[in-house]
């Protein structure tokens, strides 16, 4: 048994500090709350003639004294809780994307390589690595206790989560959000390997064939090269009859709205865009895509999400 | 407390000898005997839950689980979750203690609405049939909380009569909740004024308060849950169109006001107790009073504190955090009362104090892990681990249960007309608190380790730790089967009781044990505060 669990995430201190903090505090009041009760019970027990004196007639000083401290050190655990808490889910820019998909009762996993695992993510340390994670049935949770990390995993939406290892080892995946019938056999592997070995795993899983390749075959395969254009060029540019915003250079861009919105194209974006499109109207295109709602499934929606990324130009970092 | 003096003698029988049949207990109006009613149910779902429990803690002593199948373990969890929550932990206190000691601590011959409350009794009874009917033909393995698109698409038990038990059960509360409303509002016996009324009924008026507005929140949920899974109305699934977040807020918008419909009873009965055994009015009543109605309301404002990682907006989860915080200063406040209210007192240590003590100091246990898990940062490591599963059984069972086994325990010679016997009495509160701290405390550290809730199997390094707990859940099965036993034998055996075995304060004991049908012989007058013990030093001329 053990007792201690591997801080193996930048964050995972932080939190641990956070906890033991919450640990401290806990016994400082359990040790005034047994204290004073066991005292109380000793000293005034009905037995004993110990000198009771008058009773105190006004209790407000007291009341406010202990709401006061109360309030206060409330207060205190609250701003460092939220103040790590937003901290933990703001990835930073540099970030390298792993997709998670998970169904009853298993994690797929894809890189942008186009290297596939199941209930294993295998990942370099020294950089940050942010999870695009969607469900294909019911609610799932991505939890690495050693990480400190975890967020459920919803069908029909991105959710993300990021993390910075600089510990190679293996560590316990859970789904922590119940499932179904076999929820407790949802477990997996995290891996952080080196840079070197984790390039040479890539090598060595490789299909030959990248997310984003996969994608431009799909792109065609949907139709959506008829209105898009051959390489993403948009409507009219390259003989297409349909005018529609092209997509060379969207990904990370900011793109204005119909209905006056300006939001940023993130794979959630591209993603609503292809199964909800008239609520993501482009300003100034007509309404004329259809919904592929129901029609793309999980795994083909991010190749045809790392195809449209990889037409947008290198951003420098 | 009142003018009325114990007219034991001048009293003809008790509620018990008026009328022997089934049927003038079945057809009942009279809040006593409809109390003793809900009391046989609730005792029976509490060991139908128990059992749910034992058996979750067989199946844990090994990493590959002892129960063969899966399945069969979920739909246990699921038993265990759904009758302990709606068949004991939220009726327990007010339909048992509160059905009871309601009017008579009021002063009035029964509650406003008789015939409801005998109604909400046989919906009571309705809806528990129509769940266990479901048990009996194969559950369901949705978890307590019926999580959409799981719940709604994907589980394949019972899922919809399970829900419509449910939804009975949420009539039978709202029932109770206004009968406790109208009947504190109507009947105060003269001179009863609101900051005369013990704390109890202050108690049961802000968690009937909850009752009424959030209760119907659940039934209009579950009515939805029921429409996506038996017509494809899509409400919830998103393959369907639905937000399966959206069950969540309204499932959470009723249950979190729920939790504190368990525990404000609690601390009624526990606000009761404390003073009657320290022989000494209640610390900072009004500051009891106003915690227990500050509560209600912020109940209502905190759901969202189950949704950290759920998928929510960061920013939500900064307000929910703050208010969570909010919630636990008043809790906080009462825990510093009742020990105020020791201080300088004569203590007795009955068996009602020992349960209430035992409250205070598991209840504190749960109070401050709440604190883990309303800072954002380290509820987003132990949320929906062990970790949580310990916090609130803390909370809910070392908690309300110790609460309810006081206060069962200090009305009991009220109830019955018998004392308990005080040295088994004793015992039980000692091994129901040690039982507890060993099945649930190494839950606390299996949770921070990582081990995630509502597991049938679990990795090889965890098993030290469950092995604890079950070992444990032993002590903790004797110890809740013990005051079954002893208070049973107590109902033949036991030795008569006193009007007033307690020399407690509170009209309920200026009348007889057992309480006369019509409960007081002549209309009390109240003419003192609540809790008026003679003060220290008058007492102590005489010690």
């Amino acid at each position: 048994m053990s007792l201690w669990l591997p801080e193996a995430s930048t964050t995972a201190p932080e939190i641990d500090h956070l906890i033991i903090a919450l640990v401290l505090i806990s016994c400082v009041v359990l040790a005034l709350v047994f204290g004073l009760m066991l005292l109380y019970m000793f000293k005034y027990r009905a037995g004993s003639d110990v000198d009771r004196g008058a009773l105190a007639d006004k209790t407000w000083r007291l009341e406010t004294a202990w709401t006061v401290a109360t309030l206060v050190a409330f207060f205190g655990l609250f701003v460092w809780g939220a103040n790590l808490y937003v901290r933990l889910f703001q990835p930073p820019a540099d970030a390298l994307k792993i997709y998670i998909i998970a169904k009853q009762w298993m994690w797929k996993v894809e890189h942008a390589g186009g290297q596939r695992e199941i209930d294993a993510v295998h990942f370099p340390v020294g950089r940050p690595i942010q999870l695009v994670m969607t469900s294909e049935d019911v609610i799932h949770d991505f939890s690495v206790p050693a990480f400190r990390i975890k967020y459920d995993v919803l069908p029909g939406r991105y959710e993300t989560l990021w993390f910075h290892s600089d510990r190679p080892g293996t560590y316990h995946l859970f789904c922590t959000q119940f499932c179904g019938t076999d929820h407790a056999h949802m477990i997996g592997d995290i891996v952080a390997m080196p840079q070197a070995e984790y390039q040479k795993w890539l090598e060595r899983n490789g299909t030959g064939e990248t997310l984003a390749e996969a994608g431009k075959t799909l792109f065609m395969r949907y139709g959506c090269s008829g209105c898009h254009g051959g390489n993403g060029a948009g409507g009219n540019q390259s003989g297409s009859t349909v005018r529609a915003p092209p997509l060379a250079g969207l990904y990370g861009s900011p793109v204005t709205l119909a209905d006056g919105r300006v939001v940023t194209a993130d794979d959630r974006y591209i993603r609503d865009c292809i199964l909800t499109p008239d609520t993501q109207r482009v300003a100034s295109y007509p309404p004329v895509m259809p919904s592929f709602s129901g029609q793309i499934g999980e795994e083909d929606l991010l190749d045809i999400i790392s195809y449209i990324k990889s037409l947008a130009p290198e951003k420098p970092l | 407390m009142s003018a009325v003096e114990v007219e034991a003698g001048t009293v003809k029988g008790s509620y018990l000898t008026d009328g022997v049949t089934l049927r003038s207990w079945l057809l009942t109006t009279d809040h006593k005997r409809i109390a003793l009613l809900y009391l046989g149910s609730i005792t029976l779902f509490f060991f139908v839950g128990g059992a749910a429990a034992a058996l979750i803690r067989y199946n844990l002593i090994t990493p590959q689980g002892m129960i063969a199948s899966a399945e069969t373990y979920n739909r246990i969890f699921t038993v265990h979750g759904v009758v302990m929550v709606w068949f004991f932990l939220i009726p327990a206190v007010p339909v048992t203690l509160g059905n009871f000691i309601v009017p008579l601590m009021l002063g009035a011959r029964d509650l406003a609405f008789p015939k409801l409350n005998l109604a909400s009794w046989y919906l009571f009874v309705i809806a528990g049939a129509v769940v266990l009917y479901s048990l009996f033909v194969g559950g369901v393995d949705t978890g307590w909380t019926f999580y959409t698109p799981l719940s709604s698409n994907y589980a394949r038990g019972h899922v919809v009569l399970t829900v419509v038990g449910i939804f009975i059960a949420g009539f039978s509360s709202i029932a109770t909740g206004l009968n406790f409303i109208v009947t504190i509002h109507r009947l105060r016996a003269p001179g009863m004024t609101w900051y005369r009324m013990p704390v109890f009924l202050w108690s049961l008026y802000a968690t009937s308060v909850i009752l009424v507005l959030a209760t119907p929140v659940l039934a209009m949920t579950l009515l939805l849950l029921a429409f996506e899974r038996i017509f494809g109305i899509g409400v919830f699934d998103p393959a369907l169109g639905g937000d399966p977040l959206l069950f969540q807020h309204l499932f959470w918008f009723y249950s979190h006001p729920a939790v504190y419909v368990m525990i404000l009873p609690g601390f009624g009965v526990v606000s009761e107790i404390i003073p009657a055994f320290s022989r000494k009015s209640l610390f900072g009543y009004k500051f009891v009073v106003w915690c227990s109605i500050s509560i209600a309301v912020i109940s209502f404002l905190v759901w969202g504190h189950h949704m950290f990682v759920a998928g929510t907006s960061l920013y939500s989860a900064l307000v929910f955090s703050i208010l969570s915080y909010m919630v636990a200063v008043p809790s906080a406040i009462k825990v510093f009362n009742w020990i105020g209210t020791m201080h300088k007192g004569f203590i007795h240590f009955d068996a009602p104090m020992l349960y209430a003590l035992g409250f205070i100091g598991l209840f504190t246990v749960g109070g401050l892990t709440g604190l883990f898990v309303a800072a954002l940062a380290a509820d987003v490591h132990l949320t929906q681990t062990y970790f949580v599963v310990a916090h609130f059984h803390y909370v809910m069972v070392g908690g309300m249960v110790s609460a309810f086994f006081a206060g069962l325990h200090y009305w009991w010679p009220k109830i019955t007309g018998r004392m308990y016997p005080e040295m088994w009495g004793r015992a039980g509160a000692l091994i129901i608190f040690i039982g507890f701290n060993l099945t649930f405390f190494p839950q606390f550290i299996l949770g921070y380790l990582g081990m995630p809730r509502r597991y049938h199997s679990y990795p090889p390094e965890f098993a030290v730790l469950n092995v604890l707990s079950s070992a444990g859940a032993t002590i903790l099965a004797v110890g809740y089967l013990l005051p079954l036993a002893y208070l049973t034998w107590s109902l033949f055996r036991g030795e008569r009781a006193p009007a007033n075995p307690w020399r407690a304060t509170g009209l309920e004991w200026m009348t007889p044990s057992p309480p006369p049908t019509v409960n007081f012989i002549s209309t009390p007058i109240v003419t003192e505060e609540p809790y008026s013990y003679p003060p220290p030093e008058s007492v102590q001329r005489h010690v």
